[in-house]
């Protein structure tokens, strides 16, 4: 076993141990703490795959930014320390839909590309693209910060889902404001 | 003998190499080396920042500060206040959350002490050499408010709550321009490696976008949580803030924290608009000159030189940091957000879309003064209209008070104001 594999399993076993809690802890504050230690396991995990930009990515957004969102919700909206709920729900139905939903949709992608294995004849490279006129271009893994930049605003690439999702985005944070701006009397 | 020249010219690490060869476990030992080294000096150097910090602010107040202890200059006072505080018993709140209350602090400190791994201190001295190296930084950085919500609520006090609440809005607001502001410097340089950055700048960026380092600084001040936007231990406001029921070094270790990622801040604006150790005017004249610029990876003790370059640069721009402190006084919870969303985000995109453009349009080869010169002007213009929309906007606010109508002279107005 090498150094990396022993690295990936521990990384594994903090994220599904720490989501566990998630799921059966009682105190929900103690639930977003371990949601996050989670997300740091998942950031390891993108470390170990040398996506460090991801890692990054995804320390800002989930640690810094989703998992404060979610403890100021707890505050906000439960007695502020009694924050002890029943563990189990009446959603059975759409928890298990939920679940099956993505297990298939997981296991159709990754089938795709089953028996995974790395090609000893591309070291480093995430893809090989060939241009119109013949020219194979490597996307080298390595740095890829960018190659990925160049990705998102590419018409070949990405862009229209980069954009559609930016368009929702912006759609969403109108829509917060709408929600949340106070309700004036008609000035006649 | 070989080994003392080794550490004098910062280059132990390659005589360990030669001396150890190349087993499997070299690289891991001299990591390990490097880690404890780093952290120990970032921890210990703080001692000396404190003592620091209160002559300054002594001085600029016309006190003396810390005078017994160690000596008319009072150098011990520091370390004797660390004994207290560590001798001090460790006390948790009846009632407190356990696990939250203790996590909060140890965790501030590991985040303060994770981002000096990308800081690069002289050539070829830094602990990784990331290609995402600023982005890490703020991600990384943005661990230390996670740790404001678990001391707020793990301490079950209404009013560390409402403090953390507080430092949590200044903190998440001010990390937008902070993060803009930095994007500046990483077009200009084509890389987000904090080494890639030093060796771009032919001229410091300070002067070639001073809006975006004006901006970074100011943010700076707001995520360190220092004058004048202290409202994370506002002690005249509420009660002290996220802290107030932490004692001892639990206590200590905020603080700890603070200086740390001041010093990093500081070390950060020397890396992204000073030129980091590079000695940008004495290569600049020894250029004029007909000399061959001083390369600090060939010449002997280069990294030593370079060392000291970055340290005094950095002491500088932390000397500033103390020299706003002690002069001025905290703005208002309802100022800090409007002054950040209503001027800082707006100021800094526009920078963005300015320099970004710019950019793009000066030809590739073009010197590398005559595109500092052409950013320079852009931002000087983009700073001359803020101030213009600044003065119209405070010119409306002026009539609006005095209940002087738009169309009124500007003699009458100008009577409102009162002298100074």
């Amino acid at each position: 076993m090498t150094g990396q594999q022993i690295v990936f399993i521990l990384l594994s076993f903090v994220t599904l141990a720490s989501a566990l809690i998630v799921v059966v802890n009682r105190n929900l504050f103690h639930a977003a703490l371990a949601l996050m230690v989670s997300f740091l396991g998942v950031a390891g995990l993108y470390v170990t795959l040398d996506a460090g930009f991801l890692a990054a990515a995804q320390l800002l957004v989930y640690i810094g930014a989703i998992s404060i969102l979610i403890i100021f919700a707890i505050m906000m909206t439960r007695r502020l320390m009694q924050a002890t709920e029943p563990s189990f729900n009446t959603q059975h139905v759409a928890g298990i839909v939920a679940a099956v939903a993505t297990f298939v949709l997981l296991a159709v992608v990754v089938a795709g590309y089953w028996p995974l294995r790395a090609d000893p004849s591309l070291p480093n490279v995430a893809r090989v693209q060939v241009l119109p006129d013949g020219t194979p271009v490597e996307t080298v893994l390595q740095g890829s910060v960018a190659a990925l930049g160049r990705a998102f605003v590419s018409a070949d690439a990405y862009v229209i889902p980069f954009e559609l999702a930016s368009v929702l985005l912006l759609a969403a944070l109108v829509g917060a404001i709408v929600v949340a701006w106070p309700k004036t009397e008609d000035p006649s | 003998m070989e080994f003392i020249r080794s550490l004098f010219s910062l280059t132990l690490f390659d005589y360990l190499r030669t001396v150890w060869g190349d087993a499997p476990w070299v690289e891991l030992v001299l990591d390990l080396i490097g880690v404890v080294t780093l952290s120990t000096f970032c921890l210990l150097i703080v001692i000396a920042l404190i003592w620091l910090e209160r002559k300054v602010i002594a001085r600029v107040q016309d006190r003396l500060g810390p005078n017994r202890v160690g000596g008319r200059y009072g150098l011990l006072q520091t370390v004797a206040d660390v004994l207290k505080l560590l001798t001090k018993e460790s006390i948790t709140p009846a009632g407190a959350d356990r696990i939250a209350y203790n996590a909060a602090p140890i965790l501030t400190v590991m985040a303060a002490l994770l981002m000096w791994a990308v800081m690069p201190f002289a050539p070829g001295v830094i602990g990784v050499d990331l290609n995402i190296g600023i982005f890490y930084v703020l991600a990384v950085s943005s661990v230390s408010v996670v740790t404001l919500l678990l001391a707020g609520w793990g301490s079950n006090n209404k009013y560390a709550l409402l403090g953390a609440f507080r430092a949590v809005a200044q903190l998440v607001a001010y990390e937008v321009p902070m993060i803009l502001s930095l994007l500046v410097p990483i077009l200009l340089a084509r890389s987000m490696s904090t080494v890639d950055i030093i060796n771009a700048q032919v001229v410091p960026f300070l002067f070639v976008v001073p809006l975006a380092a004006l901006i970074f600084f100011i943010s700076s001040l707001a995520e360190t949580g220092r004058t004048p936007f202290d409202l994370l231990e506002a002690e005249s406001e509420i009660v002290a803030g996220f802290h107030v029921e932490y004692g001892g070094m639990k206590f200590g270790m905020f603080f700890l924290a603070e200086f740390v990622t001041t010093l990093f801040m500081s070390g950060l604006f020397v890396t992204v608009f000073l030129g980091g150790w590079n000695i940008p005017i004495i290569n600049g004249l020894l250029g004029a000159v007909g000399l061959a610029p001083l390369d600090l990876n060939i010449i002997a003790f280069g990294r030593l030189l370079g060392l000291m370059v970055f340290f005094i640069k950095t002491f500088l721009i932390y000397f500033v940091y103390i020299w706003i402190r002690s002069t001025l006084p905290r703005v208002r919870v309802d100022q800090i957000l409007s002054f950040n969303w209503k001027f800082m985000v707006p100021l800094t995109l526009a920078l963005i879309f300015v320099v970004a453009i710019l950019d793009k349009l000066i030809p590739d080869g073009t010197n590398q003064l005559v595109r500092g010169l052409i950013h320079l002007g852009s931002n000087v213009l983009l700073a001359l209209a803020t101030l213009e929309v600044l003065r119209r906007y405070a010119r409306r606010q002026r009539q609006r008070q005095t209940g002087q109508d738009a169309g009124a002279s500007q003699a009458p107005i100008q009577e409102t104001v009162p002298a100074h």
